[in-house]
């Protein structure tokens, strides 16, 4: 059963404490980034029903958002999430190369896992880092500049540190 | 040098944190408005000021706070528009990194200008780092007396709290934001009314961007009649641009748009010119929704005079041979780039990011991605092009919110300045796919120094 621990749950009262006392339904998109955060990095439909239950809105009303944003993930991701912006200003700068590149190192494709269930490559759109393109996002950070010699710096190191973490 | 006002302060060491901010001369606009100023008269500066807003449509921003409903009893709200997704546009990120004060002071002077006791600034999800430095900055200014109850003794209450978006272009649009602040999908309402007269939460709202509510405390600070005389005519005051593309030197810089176009590509105090000697073939001056346009329209208006970085010279010849100032997300695109291509990333960014609540614009903007594809891959034909532009055309002012507008005007003037490139697509389907059209004869060399 998926339940907030305490810290969270203290999270989330400090999140539902910013909108008037009968508005809390607007706490939905953050509480939602605390769901999936804590729940394994995806909302399944027992973490998104439990939400409503907590907010004490409809589960319906959960599903639509969560089905509207793109950042919140719908089914299992990888450990790591490799998000590479495709984007105009970022395409004029070579992330197609960088994308290609990505793919070959971990053999999977845009919108695929890896079998252990490390990586997961996704294309997105614009993440405001035009300016330091190509770049992809990778957790809470952006990684910019990027280039064949610095992914293969950054994959060796999502490596290490979850073999760290075992 | 041309004047600072906002990023004046940007590289002085720990500026981020309050001792320094403050130590630098900051929160002196707070004291000034809300000891010796009333909400009206910090209203009457901001209209003197002349300031437009600094998200994209460049409207009064005095103008549209007096438009703010006063119903007796119902609080108001001040929402700070920090959704920034406009391909090419990063400058409010750099804003929130490195001076949250600042935001944080114009916010304060803003939210009493309004009435806002509890403002709220929506920033994309994306950027998930920003928030820790936005609520620090909160943190520090309560603690300091600036936020919180009876402020200064004045009987203002003020709290801000930041809220995560979680991925939506469209929630830049400020009915959209207030949806999604709600809780709920970011759908774009019908207007009327007004969020200045029902908006979030039905309460009297006004949703500024970031960059125009900083620009508060320099309005404050100096006077808006002082403000009003950086800049030039209705341009008024200092403009952030995110320079991004083939340019030797992408970042973010405050210019007082009285500089050129030419000078702000080639002088090394800005973009530092395009790199390995490649010539400049076009540019989208504004954030991926305005008119790109080739390098002799971008130096130089139709008439030939100079092109300058403001709102008006930018949008002089409107759409047929100019452009808009937009957001400031100046992209810039050298010889070896491909125009259809480019429009093509950029036309399935929007079917992307479309709410999917009008029909011209969910099935138009994925016409319009598939047609681009098609030519892109030198499989299209020149009836595809014609039907492109028909597309286009029908999207533009058929729909709810501007997002369609946004969609449909990168194709438009992609064909209008372009369309021997799509032609040549077209006519070459083999080659277009291992060479680019290049510069062809739309950049007029004259105009376009050399590196
Ligand atoms: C599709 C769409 C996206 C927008 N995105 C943003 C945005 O990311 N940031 C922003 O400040 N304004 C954005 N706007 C403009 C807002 O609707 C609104 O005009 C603006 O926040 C008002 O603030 P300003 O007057 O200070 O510019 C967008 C508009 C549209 C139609
Ligand atoms: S124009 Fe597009 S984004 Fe705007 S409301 Fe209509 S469908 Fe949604
Ligand atoms: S286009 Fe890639 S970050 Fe903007």
């Amino acid at each position: 059963m998926v339940q907030f621990n305490e810290k969270q749950m203290a999270e989330f009262h400090r999140l539902v404490n910013r909108y008037p006392a009968d508005k809390q339904k607007s706490a939905l998109l953050p509480v939602l980034h605390l769901a999936q955060d804590s729940f394994g990095g995806w909302l399944s439909t027992e973490t998104m029903d439990y939400v409503a239950s907590l907010l004490k809105i409809e589960p319906i009303e959960v599903y639509e958002v969560a089905t509207f944003y793109t950042m919140y993930n719908l089914k299992p991701v990888g450990k790591y999430m490799f998000e590479v912006c495709q984007t105009g200003p970022c395409m004029v700068r070579g992330c197609d190369d960088i994308i290609e590149y990505i793919g070959e190192k971990l053999g999977i494709k845009p919108g695929e896992t890896t079998s252990d269930g490390m990586f997961t490559l996704k294309v997105v759109e614009c993440l405001g880092a035009c300016g330091y393109a190509p770049m992809m996002q990778l957790g809470k950070h952006f990684k910019e500049h990027l280039t064949k010699e610095k992914v293969d710096a950054i994959i060796a190191e999502c490596r290490a540190q979850a073999a760290a973490n075992n | 040098m041309g004047v600072k006002l906002l990023l004046e302060k940007a590289h002085v060491e720990g500026i981020r944190y309050y001792d320094v901010y403050r130590r630098e001369g900051g929160y002196r606009s707070v004291e000034k408005a809300l000891k010796q100023m009333s909400p009206e008269a910090i209203v009457e500066e901001v209209k003197k000021s002349g300031l437009r807003g600094r998200g994209g449509a460049g409207f009064p921003t005095g103008l549209k706070w007096s438009f703010i409903a006063k119903p007796e009893g119902v609080p108001r709200h001040l929402v700070c528009n920090a959704d920034e997704s406009e391909p090419g546009t990063f400058k409010d990120r750099y804003l929130m990194e490195f001076l949250p004060h600042l935001l944080i002071e114009g916010l304060i002077v803003s939210s009493f200008a309004l009435g806002s006791n509890a403002t709220y600034i929506y920033i994309r999800g994306e950027y998930a780092w920003i928030p820790d430095i936005l609520e620090q900055a909160i943190e520090e200014a309560k603690a300091n007396g600036w936020l919180g109850k009876n402020i200064l003794g004045t009987g203002f209450d003020c709290e801000i709290y930041v809220q995560r978006g979680a991925g939506a272009y469209i929630c830049g649009e400020e009915t959209a934001l207030i949806e999604s602040l709600e809780g709920k999908r970011g759908n774009p309402r019908i207007k009327p009314p007004f969020p200045a007269i029902e908006g979030l939460w039905r309460r009297p709202t006004v949703v500024n961007n970031v960059e125009t509510l900083a620009a508060v405390v320099p309005i404050i600070n100096l006077g808006g009649e002082e403000y009003a005389k950086i800049g030039v005519g209705k341009s008024t005051g200092t403009k952030l641009i995110s320079a991004c593309g083939n340019i030797n030197k992408p970042g973010v810089y405050e210019i007082d748009m009285t500089i050129s176009v030419e000078e702000f590509i080639y002088s090394d105090e800005y973009c530092g010119g395009i790199p390995n000697g490649k010539r400049l073939k076009a540019c989208i001056p504004g954030g991926s929704s305005v008119p790109i346009l080739p390098a002799n329209l971008l130096l130089k208006t139709a008439k030939g005079e100079t092109r300058y970085m403001n709102y008006e010279s930018l949008a002089d010849g409107g759409f047929a041979s100019g452009s808009m100032m937009g957001s400031g997300g100046f992209i810039v695109l050298d010889e070896d780039q491909c125009i259809v291509k480019n429009t093509y990333t950029l036309a399935r960014f929007y079917r992307h990011e479309s709410c999917g609540q009008c029909s011209p614009c969910r099935e138009g903007t994925g016409w319009m991605e598939k047609l681009l594809k098609k030519i892109d891959s030198g499989k299209g034909t020149s009836a595809d092009i014609d039907l492109l532009w028909d597309i286009q055309r029908k999207i533009e002012g058929n729909t709810i919110c501007p997002l369609g507008d946004a969609a449909a005007w990168p194709v438009a003037a992609a064909i209008r300045h372009f369309r021997d490139e799509f032609e040549w697509h077209v006519s070459n389907p083999q080659l277009c796919l291992t060479q680019n059209y290049g510069l062809a004869h739309y950049a007029d060399p004259i105009h376009v120094p050399a590196v």
